[in-house]
């Protein structure tokens, strides 16, 4: 009788999980279909909750943007992150903006100035913006050049401690030609008359705000502490409210010089939580209209893309995964001498050995296996713009004749590693933790044991791998390793910037507290020499060969292995109209013209 | 007893001090950089980040920044965040009614429903109901709240789309419409809180029931003639609430600290996230500020859970 009823209470109290468990499980089973990508995307069977309201094209309503990063400052020029430099552009404007195929396109200016039309003095020295008339702040105030130079003056002030910095740095003065034109001079002959004004890094502040936070008030008087979580701008909207670190809300701008054009009452950026559910909130519940960065690994993001009701926008370049090589030595044993630049490495001095590693690393099943359309393979170091991408590169992988070139250069195996008088090559391979360069590493650490190279792997918390800590011996600047992989790539259409980062004078050391930004301590004459004429090439065109020939020469050298060029993409429901990918500017550039 | 609480409040002094100077160290000795975002942003070079850390003043030692810190602090000035440039009491104002809303509502709930679960298990101690509820308790111990805030959304939110995984703090709550948005929006990560906090309330509430249920003047109760439910809720239950009532005093600094993966899993806007994602970048003056007033409320509401002790149990005297 007694065991009787036990068996009767544990099955009612089956029976009562089964009733919890079983609506679970029952919405479980109804997600299934909803996730093979191989099924037909144009049922629209499986939308029951959304009644997409007709798109006729009617104006109003609020635009909403998700980033999984919040904004925390409305001030670009204080900005912490890219998505403060998103928030800031919805209100802000700069001359002028690059577009999707990295064209400038005027703002605030009244058109692009160029060698021909005389705004680029001929010897580089300076450049003249025209604005365009009868601008408008937000608060019904003119736009005039005084805020253009007033913005100058505000980050030339090293105490202000803008992060737009060395934009303004090149300036040696800004001066009001009339009332619509500007002069901008340079402290020494600048090839690229666009550095300053142009882009995220450019955009205008308007003086009478800031008038008194030039310094250190910025950041500690209250009223500047306000007026940077709420500037005055000039685009198609205004603020209406911000909470830092949450969302951001805006507001039709009626003194915008085009308002009647712009489609959206209200803008929404909210911010925080995952790439992943925010990739959801566009793709699978249409919460949102436009989701940023989805940074998410391949086999999660592709099922989440293939739900048909969003499109991802990719392009351009978010930047090259590569691998950078040591050209010094890490050896522990030297103590303070680690990795100095006057300290050769051992092994990876030799060319035979550096392209032994490149030709053994199979790009492709990287790209494909773990970016999925979040990157490309590719040879070249330098892929943007289109202009300076480089045709003359394979980088298809050969084992054999990985092993040959070992083999010629005297390189024998010993076991499973190859060695040479008593060197072995076995390499230490750090990068940050992120679980796409862990999978990254373990191919490529599988790929050259197959031509008997040892990989010792690495990863460290990005925090500190990026920080710039002289204190801390896993900063990339230290390179305390012979292999090192992230991601990087010109901020600029121009090149030159970018470029410096191989010359010998960059070499990171202790001397210039690890400032340099040459950390593989790369150092060719060759390449030195085409730089120095790079500096004072003034043809755009010329430019731009010379920066096709230092990526040669750069990639066939050895002193970079360039793996992934990265296309990280946004999404944006397929009603919206407007937005694009962006390699030099901000991904919602053209904010003011989307329309749904 | 008013000798007793001013003396507790003496010794929290030196305590809270010790506190401060620790955190600090802790945040100061940890690597990071506020701007290690632009790290590799060819126009922002390092020289601006060097010129931006010694604005920041990063460049002192941290025995020095601590004594800025403390005498700001004595001024009731607790600095601006670096991320945002502005005052960081304003950010934890600006966050606090969030986490308030939602962890509070899922503290309250979890309260209400772990006392009467408790005593109704262990009064019938081993019925299905016990079984059930034991079970339900241990699937909300052992199930990290990342888990079963992933799973939730997927299921109520994503296929079912119930409720929403994007948090509105911007809703206006004046009307009948924001009200039904807003507990829609709640629905979800007061669930996982609740589910997590019942859990060991539950168990906690049946154990003290337990403890008290075979004692002698529960005997003498029944031996009286009192009614069943009469000894339960007049003599058993009060018993039993003097450990639960101090735990439940002591849990509630917590919710001032806000739920971190909750509230980043949901987007709500709460003290929680503020906290991860400043330590994330390295924003050192929230951080501080946050943890010492989560520091501060413990030690005062462990000074209210102790007063509450003696006010509840007579045996308990204070000398």
């Amino acid at each position: 009788m007694r065991s009787m009823r036990n068996v009767w209470r544990r099955s009612g109290a089956l029976a009562l999980l089964l009733i919890l468990i079983i609506p679970v499980l029952a919405a479980c089973g109804g997600q299934q279909p909803a996730a093979q990508p191989t099924a037909a995307p144009a049922q629209p069977t499986a939308a029951p909750a959304q009644p997409t309201t007709a798109p006729a094209a009617q104006r109003g309503g609020r635009l909403k943007i998700l980033y999984w990063q919040a904004v925390t400052t409305l001030n670009p020029h204080l900005a912490t992150g890219t998505k403060d430099f998103d928030g800031a552009t919805v209100i802000l404007e700069p001359l002028a903006r690059y577009n999707e195929n990295d064209e400038l396109v005027p703002f605030l200016a009244a058109e692009i100035p160029t060698v021909e039309n005389g705004g680029v003095a001929a010897d580089g020295t300076s450049v003249t913006w025209k604005i365009k008339p009868g601008l408008k702040w937000s608060d019904g105030s003119d736009f005039t050049v005084e805020d253009i130079i007033f913005t100058w003056q505000y980050c030339a002030d090293p105490a202000t401690a803008c992060t737009t910095k060395a934009v303004f740095d090149p300036i040696a003065n800004v001066e009001k030609v009339d009332d619509t034109t500007v002069k901008i001079t340079w402290k020494e002959p600048n090839a690229y008359p666009y550095i300053s004004f142009v882009g995220p890094n450019g955009m205008i502040l308007q003086k009478k705000q800031f008038e008194k936070c030039i310094g250190a008030a910025a950041s500690t008087d209250a009223a500047c502490q306000a007026a940077n979580l709420a500037p005055i701008g000039t685009n198609a909207w205004k603020l209406k409210e911000f909470k830092p670190g949450d969302v951001v809300i805006y507001e039709r701008n009626p003194f915008f010089r085009d308002a009647d054009n712009v489609f959206f009452d209200e803008v929404e950026i909210k911010g925080g939580g995952d790439a992943t559910s925010a990739a959801r909130a566009v793709c699978e519940t249409e919460e949102v209209d436009f989701s940023w960065n989805l940074q998410i690994p391949k086999a999660v993001l592709e099922p989440i893309l293939a739900s048909g009701k969003c499109d991802p926008l990719a392009g351009g370049s978010f930047g090259v995964e590569r691998i950078v090589v040591n050209f010094s030595n890490p050896d522990p044993a030297l103590g303070d001498k680690r990795s100095e630049p006057d300290q050769p490495h051992p092994f990876l001095t030799d060319p035979a050995v550096r392209k032994a590693i490149s030709l053994a690393i199979d790009r492709k099943a990287i790209a494909e296996q773990l970016y999925g359309p979040t990157g490309k393979p590719t040879c070249n170091v330098l892929v943007v713009p289109a202009s300076v991408n480089s045709p003359n590169l394979t980088c298809e992988r050969d084992v054999e004749a990985a092993k040959k070139l070992l083999e010629d250069a005297g390189w024998k195996l010993n076991g499973a590693v190859r060695e040479k008088n008593g060197v072995r090559l076995v390499v230490n391979f750090q990068t940050s933790i992120n679980p796409l360069r862990q999978s990254t590493q373990a191919i490529i650490k599988s790929n050259l044991a197959e031509i008997g190279i040892q990989v010792n792997v690495k990863a460290i918390d990005a925090a500190v791998f990026f920080g710039g800590d002289v204190g801390n011996p896993d900063t990339l600047n230290k390179f305390y390793a012979d292999l090192q992989m992230y991601t990087n790539g010109p901020n600029s259409a121009d090149p030159q910037q970018y470029l410096q980062g191989w010359l010998c004078s960059e070499r990171a050391s202790a001397a210039n507290q690890w400032n340099g930004n040459n950390d593989g301590r790369y150092c060719n004459p060759e390449f030195d020499a085409l730089f120095d004429q790079l500096k004072k090439e003034l043809d755009l065109k010329k430019r731009a060969e010379l920066a096709i020939k230092m990526n040669d020469l750069l990639v066939t050298d050895g002193a970079v292995i360039p793996l992934i060029n990265r296309q990280t993409p946004n999404a944006k429901v397929k009603a919206l109209k407007g937005p694009t990918f962006n390699t030099f500017d901000s991904s919602i550039w053209n904010i003011a013209s989307w329309s749904k | 007893m008013a000798q007793y609480v001013l003396r507790r409040v003496l010794i929290a002094i030196p305590t809270l001090f010790i506190i401060s100077v620790v955190i600090f160290a802790i945040l100061a000795l940890a690597p990071g950089d506020p701007l290690a975002q632009f790290a590799l942003n060819p126009a922002i070079p390092e020289s601006t980040r060097e010129l931006i850390r010694i604005q920041f003043g990063l460049d002192q030692p941290w025995y020095v920044r601590y004594v800025k810190w403390l005498t700001a602090l004595v001024r009731g000035d607790w600095g601006f965040s670096f991320s945002t440039r502005g005052p960081v009491i304003d950010l934890i104002w600006q966050r606090l009614p969030q986490t308030l809303i939602v962890v509070g509502t899922a503290y309250v709930i979890a309260v209400l429903m772990a006392i009467p679960i408790g005593v109704i298990s262990a009064v019938k101690q081993y019925s299905v109901f016990d079984q059930v509820a034991t079970f339900i308790a241990f699937i909300g111990f052992s199930v990290p709240s990342f888990f079963t805030g992933l799973a939730l959304m997927l299921v109520f939110a994503i296929n079912l789309k119930w409720f929403p995984i994007v948090y509105n703090s911007t809703l206006n709550l004046a009307g009948w419409d924001g009200i039904v948005e807003q507990v829609r929006q709640m629905t979800l990560p007061v669930t996982v809180l609740v589910v997590q906090q019942t859990a060991a309330l539950t168990r906690f509430m049946r154990s003290s029931m337990l403890d008290n249920l075979p004692l002698d003047y529960v005997r003498t109760a029944r031996a009286k003639g009192l009614a069943d439910r009469m000894v339960i809720i007049r003599h058993v239950l009060r018993n039993s609430m003097i450990p639960v009532v101090t735990l439940i005093a002591l849990g509630i600094p917590t919710i001032f600290a806000g739920a971190i993966i909750t509230e980043n899993l949901f987007r709500v806007n709460g003290i929680g996230q503020l906290l991860i994602t400043s330590i994330q970048n390295s924003d050192t003056p929230v951080v501080m500020a946050i943890t010492f007033i989560f520091a501060c409320l413990t030690v005062v509401f462990n000074l209210i859970a102790d007063v509450l002790y003696g006010v509840l149990d007579p045996r308990v005297r204070y000398g």
